[in-house]
């Protein structure tokens, strides 16, 4: 992509060819490209759409009303659905603060280790040493699994009771029968585990190729001027990354802000309520219960709080760019 | 590189938009379902144009392979239907059944459960089947009153009952002769059940793990509550009543099992029936579905009983399948006659389906001898006397959710029992009140 802009933007500066018939000629021609771009661009527009913006205006539309996909009289209710989840005497209005406080608590917890360990892994699998080959693919192999498999793995070796985890660690003399999945904190201690071992892979691949992309000689440059191992990461790694590092963290942050087979899979929500999180509460409400238009507001309300969250991300690191 | 993967994640992300799409397209298709009433002579029989019908369970056990020989059966007999069979998780398929149906790709005959009967028909799913029932000569003399009443919908009848699956008693045989107790002799009442709990303890058992989660300890509370004398709704299911002294009573009696030591804390979901098969508990109270599994591990030595009476009266959760008929956008009316002919020809049949583990709904096929010789099924057949059905009214399913979650709160000792009913109470009434002004009944 960036390659395309960079080829674009070169041929706009470049020097007109001499000759008034060649220069008018040109830039006939150069008319007729004007609307190549958009040539281009028309069938991600037609795609986004059809399946991006029209939706979402859609979702708008549905969330202003008391919608089932199948009773006829659909009617309209305004803002009520809004209104529903900020008024604490409506029957939702537990039930969607308790799953934004479980999904705020699981991504305050997961993305700082998901930003960290991968770059702490993508640091040691970016030397060169026999084996990195196997090692690279061994972190990321759990990414590759479903969160089916992965969910249902961890459920049974998490178990309280039967689970091997508590097996093990009563072998080693810890505390045997602590409730992994049925009682928190213990749970979101599960829940950021298991994820991050499942996906901490990606994100070290990603790292390790920004880390590809800084030029050797900067390293080289740093060591002759006297930089030891941390000046070299402070002073060079980490500026290399930062671009890297925005990306990371800002689809870090929406992954785990979505979570949802996790919890639905290994703590089934329990205890009670407390680890079922916006996602499955605005799956559960469209599809389960059929009310499209009380999931529709939720899906709203959700998506302003992630934009809120990426802008401010976004301006941090511009800040810190200047 | 970046951007690539970031089109990744869109992808992703774009799963969940398209779903919503499809979803908000399906949408606009609501609302044009056509009546279908008093289509053909009531399944007596087909004879028009060959057909092909779609069914759709969720039979995805042991079960499922019986009820496919059962329609492999039927079309063989029936050269102008032919019926196929998709089976989703029970979990999946009401969620994407009315997607499906509103945007003109759902089946034509769908097995539903006794309690979502209403909810369908409120939602104008499915069609009305009294011509069906009056063509069977099916009367609520032939089966239990609840599973009878529960088809109706606006004194409509919507489904058939197919069977009706109680929750039974299991018991380890090879787990109780270790602890010194008769395996021939499970415990059937309160004091028995204690005293029987008391003898595995001493022999290190921990006998009846009690479940935090719907499957089983929701379903083992659900039974008790009723047991004790209460209920979870009034009578018009305008109010919950799961908080009354009898439920607080029920509750208590679960919790104390923990307590007691007779049950660990935490259990997992599926981890008490597991415990069960690999003997490291006694009992479970599981549904009658568990019996074709447990008939697939032979080296279980176990048998089911009508639960132990704990309160004051013997009651047991039971669910209902019955067949409906799916409202199409453009009805055919050849489809519909042929659809009631199998479900007529099914439910003549259905001591076969009672091989697949459920107690049939016709009273003449439980009370023969054929049924007799299915010795496990048969031994839940008492059960169906007081059988403790979920109530048929429009919207429950959400509400049935919060009862399961309250007991959740109390067995995992977040809450105390009455605590957590009384919360649990408080949404569910809420959550009725929002019902009644959507279905306004």
């Amino acid at each position: 992509m960036a390659d395309v802009i960079e080829v674009g933007a070169a041929r706009g500066d470049a020097p007109p060819p001499v000759g008034g018939k060649e220069r008018r000629g040109a830039s006939a021609s150069r008319r007729g490209r004007a609307t190549t771009p958009y040539l281009f661009l028309a069938p991600y527009l037609v795609l986004f759409l059809l399946f991006g913006l029209a939706p979402i205006l859609f979702g708008v539309w549905i969330s202003l009303h008391q919608w089932d996909l199948q009773l006829p009289n659909r009617p309209l209710v305004g803002l009520g659905n809004y209104h529903d989840l900020f008024s604490s005497d409506s029957a939702i209005y537990g039930d969607w603060w308790s799953s934004v406080r479980a999904t705020a608590i699981f991504t305050v917890f997961s993305v700082p280790l998901l930003v960290v360990v991968p770059l702490g892994l993508a640091l040691l699998l970016n030397r060169s040493f026999p084996g990195r080959t196997f090692f690279r693919a061994a972190f990321f192999a759990p990414y590759v699994l479903g969160v089916a498999v992965i969910g249902l793995l961890w459920r049974f070796l998490l178990d309280a009771n039967l689970g091997l985890v508590n097996r093990l660690l009563g072998m080693v003399g810890l505390p045997s029968d602590t409730p992994w999945v049925t009682d928190v904190p213990w749970a979101w201690v599960s829940l950021v585990g298991v994820t991050v071992w499942w996906t901490c892979g990606f994100n070290a691949v990603i790292y390790l190729a920004g880390l590809q992309d800084i030029p050797a000689e900067l390293y080289e440059a740093a060591r002759v001027d006297g930089a030891g191992g941390w000046d070299r990461f402070r002073h060079v790694t980490l500026p290399g990354l930062r671009p890297v590092l925005l990306f990371v963290l800002t689809t870090t942050i929406l992954a785990s802000a979505n979570v949802f087979g996790q919890s639905f899979l290994i703590t089934q929500g329990a205890p009670g309520e407390q680890t079922r999180t916006v996602v499955w509460r605005i799956v559960d409400e469209g599809l389960r219960y059929y009310d499209a238009g009380r999931a529709a507001a939720m899906s709203v309300v959700f998506a302003l709080m992630l934009a809120v969250v990426s802008i401010v991300n976004f301006r941090l690191f511009r800040y810190r760019e200047d | 590189m970046q951007n690539e993967m970031s089109r990744r994640r869109l992808l992703g992300l774009g799963v969940g938009l398209g779903a919503a799409a499809s979803l908000t397209l399906a949408g606009c298709g609501g609302g044009s379902a056509t009546k279908s009433t008093a289509t053909g002579n009531g399944g007596k029989d087909y004879t028009g144009p060959k057909v092909d019908l779609k069914l759709w369970n969720g039979f995805t056990g042991g079960d499922g392979d019986i009820f496919k020989k059962l329609v492999e059966q039927f079309n063989s007999e029936h050269q102008n239907v032919a019926v196929g069979v998709t089976t989703y998780k029970w979990d999946d398929y009401y969620s994407k059944l009315p997607g499906a149906v509103s945007s003109g790709n759902g089946p034509d005959i769908a097995v539903m459960h006794m309690d979502q009967l209403a909810t369908f028909a409120a939602r104008g799913v499915i069609t009305e089947l009294d011509d069906v029932a009056k063509t069977l000569e099916l009367t609520e003399s032939d089966f239990a009153p609840t599973v009878w009443q529960g088809g109706l919908y606006n004194n409509k009848r919507y489904g058939i009952p197919l069977d009706m699956h109680p929750l039974g008693f299991y018991y380890n045989k090879a787990v109780m002769q270790k602890a010194g107790l008769d395996p021939a002799k499970p415990p059937t009442t309160k004091d028995e059940y204690t005293a029987a709990l008391t003898e595995l303890k001493k022999s290190g058992v921990q006998g009846f793990w009690v479940s935090p989660f719907q499957f089983t300890g929701g379903m083992t509370f659900y039974s008790v509550l009723n047991q004790w004398g209460g209920s979870l709704f009034d009578a018009e299911v305008a109010k919950a009543t799961f908080n009354s002294d009898p439920a607080v009573e029920a509750c208590t009696w679960l919790v104390d099992m923990i307590k007691q030591g007779f049950s660990p804390a935490n259990v997992g979901q599926d981890a008490d029936y597991l415990a069960f098969k690999s003997g490291k508990n006694a009992f479970n109270w599981n549904g009658i579905w568990q019996i074709n599994d447990l008939k697939k591990s032979p080296q279980v030595q176990w048998g089911v009983a009508p639960l132990p009476q704990i309160g004051g009266k013997p009651a047991a959760w039971a669910n209902s399948h019955n067949f409906t008929i799916v409202k199409q956008r453009s009805a055919d009316n050849n489809k519909i006659s042929a659809a009631k002919v199998f479900i007529n020809w099914l439910s003549q049949h259905s001591l076969d389906w009672a091989k697949g583990g459920q107690v049939p709904a016709r009273k003449a096929v439980r009370e023969g001898a054929d049924f007799a010789a299915l010795t496990e099924v048969n031994a839940l057949a008492p059960e169906l006397e007081y059988a403790a059905f979920p109530p048929a009214v429009p919207g429950l399913g959400e509400v049935m959710i919060t009862f399961y979650n309250s007991f959740n709160e109390a067995a995992l000792n977040k809450k105390s029992p009455k605590q957590a009913l009384d919360d649990g109470v408080a949404k569910a009434n809420k959550q009725l009140e929002d019902n009644r002004k959507k279905y306004g009944s």
